[in-house]
């Protein structure tokens, strides 16, 4: 029935029986990578997770004194299984670590995780290669949340979260929330209009934040906000890994459930709705969901800058733009990017700390320039 | 070699699988769409038939892209009612009205990012399933409608690699893959050479056939849409002008009163149809 039968007898039967491997040769080994990983996706997250766990540990071995790695799993199974054995290392040790260490660390990958995830879904959305988590509000709220919980000096505290955090959180969903509901018009958000509606109220909030900075009469408060708005794991513990996580692994489901529609998304809006997309639902449950989770971050940890700009780019500049895997394969890249950031923020200027907004910057910005200038690909569109 | 191929099309032949899958007729009743002051459709009456290829023409600003948008539901009509099946277009779920109904947009945006491949697999959007993951089937459908129209041998090339031909049945490849049983189709052969514009109509009109599908194509090349098409609707201003068998549409006083042009209206030596050529 085929008319412009391209294809021999030969290929297609090869084809027909499931085989991608007869895709005729003519076109560059970078595309078979990605027609190869599209029967390898699976693998390559597993292997990427893997390497996750590997960082995780090996971030925990190493600082002020470093702890053998392998006696970190020991140290880990024996808190799991609640034996009570003699030990072989420092009690000491089992307090670092568990107490110290690792919920700083399990929080930069959340966090570095959730950052990534976020801008991959902002960049998909607004299919600009310049957006990031940041983009509609997230930062501006928290920053003006934050900054009245400081300089108010506000001793509201829920679990382990501070007053700083819960407004921060707060601010960060109204400003979302407020952009949102202003670019909506008859029904329906355009993306330059949200883009607008987020850069007007982000500069409002950053005004009122300033006046509420310079007026604050203690130097200190100023000090904390600064410090703050760069972003820091240095308050980690506990409570927000347990806040974080959760928000993470379900909002992060659902965005990737979401992938295969953020794809059609990068048609233009009628192309998708023709596609079965319900192009205005699914804006608002991604703008929700990406929001919520970077407002978590946010919260628990400041405004770090950078991240969710640089992963979604360097994983669609490797592995192409596919949401499904771009999606998932962010998260985890985030997370290595920033325990590692963590570390060198931690260990630089030890015992002091650098915040951890200036190493992602620094670190990320030149090996984004690398990847740019490497590739020369169409980064976007 | 012909038993071969009619053996590997069995394989890529599907069944219906559910009640969706019935053949579905589309009809339109006196619709009528205005962009501001400006009405654009004008008390418009339209059935696609299964089987039937209806052609629309028109002079430009006719409203035939609007008629299209109309009746793929990415424009809400003012007045006037469309069917599809035996619900009301407005009824249908976005997932569900996707997988009987396709459209070939003119100029579509596409991301350049994407390889032809992603692209068309892209037309398996509505069948796909929780997390987006298509199965087997559904790369043997794409890989059918991607050698269908010859896009095949540029699977694996990027979107920003292809001509505007290539382009184009890349996305006709796509609105193939869906499976569609209405086809609306706006220009499919604006920016192809003469093989592939008969090579795609040849494509379309016996898909149209042997899958009963309801098609709506529109064409600014008169020749082509009274070579292909069953039926022709002729619009201006956003009323119908004529409908009905092309060489009922295609006369001179017609062409006179829409285009305000004189022409020749001769007919074709192989199969008696009308062609028009400058008078």
């Amino acid at each position: 029935m085929s008319i412009a039968d391209v294809g021999t007898h030969k290929n297609n039967k090869q084809v027909a029986n499931g085989s991608m491997e007869t895709l005729s040769a003519t076109s560059t080994k970078q595309r078979s990578l990605r027609h190869w990983l599209g029967r390898r996706r699976g693998h390559v997250l597993l292997a990427t997770f893997v390497l996750v766990v590997c960082v995780v540990l090996l971030a925990v071995a190493w600082g002020s004194f470093s702890i053998p790695p392998w006696t970190i799993v020991k140290i880990l199974w024996r808190r799991v299984s609640g034996s009570t054995g003699a030990t072989t290392w420092p009690t000491s040790w089992e307090t670092v670590i568990l107490q110290i260490r690792l919920p700083r660390i399990l929080l930069a990958a959340l966090v570095g995780g959730a950052l990534s995830q976020a801008g991959a879904v902002y960049q998909g959305l607004f299919r600009n290669p310049l957006a990031d988590p940041y983009l509609i509000g997230v930062s501006s709220g928290a920053g003006l949340g934050a900054t009245i919980a400081i300089a108010f000096g506000l001793r509201i505290g829920l679990g382990g979260l501070g007053a700083v955090s819960m407004l921060a959180f707060s601010g960060a969903l109204v400003a979302t929330a407020l952009v949102y509901l202003l670019s909506r018009i008859g029904g329906r958000t355009s993306v330059a209009t949200l883009l607008l509606a987020g850069v007007a109220l982000g500069a409002f909030f950053a005004s009122i934040q300033t006046f509420f900075m310079f007026r604050s009469k203690d130097a200190f408060h100023t000090v904390h906000i600064v410090s703050w708005l760069m972003g820091s794991f240095n308050l980690a513990n506990w409570m927000k890994v347990r806040l974080l996580a959760p928000v993470l692994a379900f909002g992060g489901a659902i965005i990737w459930a979401y992938g295969y529609r953020l794809n059609v998304l990068q048609l233009d809006e009628e192309q998708a709705q023709q596609l079965g997309v319900a192009v205005e639902r699914a804006r608002l449950i991604l703008i929700a969901l990406a929001s919520l989770v970077t407002a978590t971050a946010v919260a628990v940890s400041g405004v770090i800058g950078f991240v969710g700009l640089l992963v979604p780019h360097a994983v669609r500049l490797v592995w192409g733009p596919d949401h499904r895997f771009l999606l998932p394969m962010s998260v985890l890249v985030g997370a290595v990017l920033m325990i590692i950031a963590d570390g060198v923020a931690r260990t630089l200027l030890a015992p002091a700390e650098l915040p951890v907004g200036v190493v992602t910057a620094f670190l990320g910005a030149p090996f984004f320039l690398y990847l740019l200038r490497q590739k020369r690909q169409h980064l976007f569109r | 070699m012909r038993r071969l191929r009619s053996a590997v099309e069995g394989l890529f032949r599907r069944q219906p699988a559910c009640a969706i899958r019935k053949p579905l007729p589309m009809e339109a009743t006196s619709l009528s769409f205005s962009f501001g002051n400006c009405r654009v459709v004008d008390n418009v009456d339209l059935l696609l038939e299964l089987g039937c290829m209806v052609g629309v023409i028109g002079p430009n600003g006719a409203g035939k892209s609007t008629l299209v948008k109309l009746l793929s539901r990415v424009l809400t009509p003012e007045s006037g009612r469309i069917s599809l099946g035996d619900r009301s277009l407005m009824d249908w779920r976005a997932m569900e009205l996707a997988r009987v109904l396709t459209v070939v947009p003119q100029n579509p945006e596409l991301p350049a990012a994407f390889t032809s491949w992603e692209m068309v697999l892209m037309g398996r959007t509505p069948f796909l399933g929780w997390l987006g993951k298509e199965s087997e089937k559904d790369r043997a459908i794409v890989q059918r409608a991607m050698i269908d129209t010859g896009t095949w041998p540029l699977a694996k090339r990027g979107i920003h690699q292809l001509s505007g031909g290539e382009r184009q049945r890349v996305i006709i490849a796509r609105a193939l893959a869906q499976e569609p049983h209405v086809l609306l189709l706006d220009e499919p052969t604006a920016h192809l050479d003469i093989n592939h514009q008969i090579e795609t109509m040849n494509l379309i009109t016996q898909l149209v056939e042997e899958r009963q599908l309801a098609g709506l194509v529109i064409f600014h090349d008169l020749n082509l849409a009274s070579h292909f098409c069953d039926e022709l609707v002729l619009l201006q201003n956003g009323t119908v002008l004529a409908h009905g068998a092309p060489e009922q549409v295609l006369t001179k006083t017609a062409i006179r009163q829409a285009y305000n042009v004189d022409v020749t209206i001769m007919r074709h030596p192989g199969h008696d149809l009308p062609v028009v050529l400058p008078a």
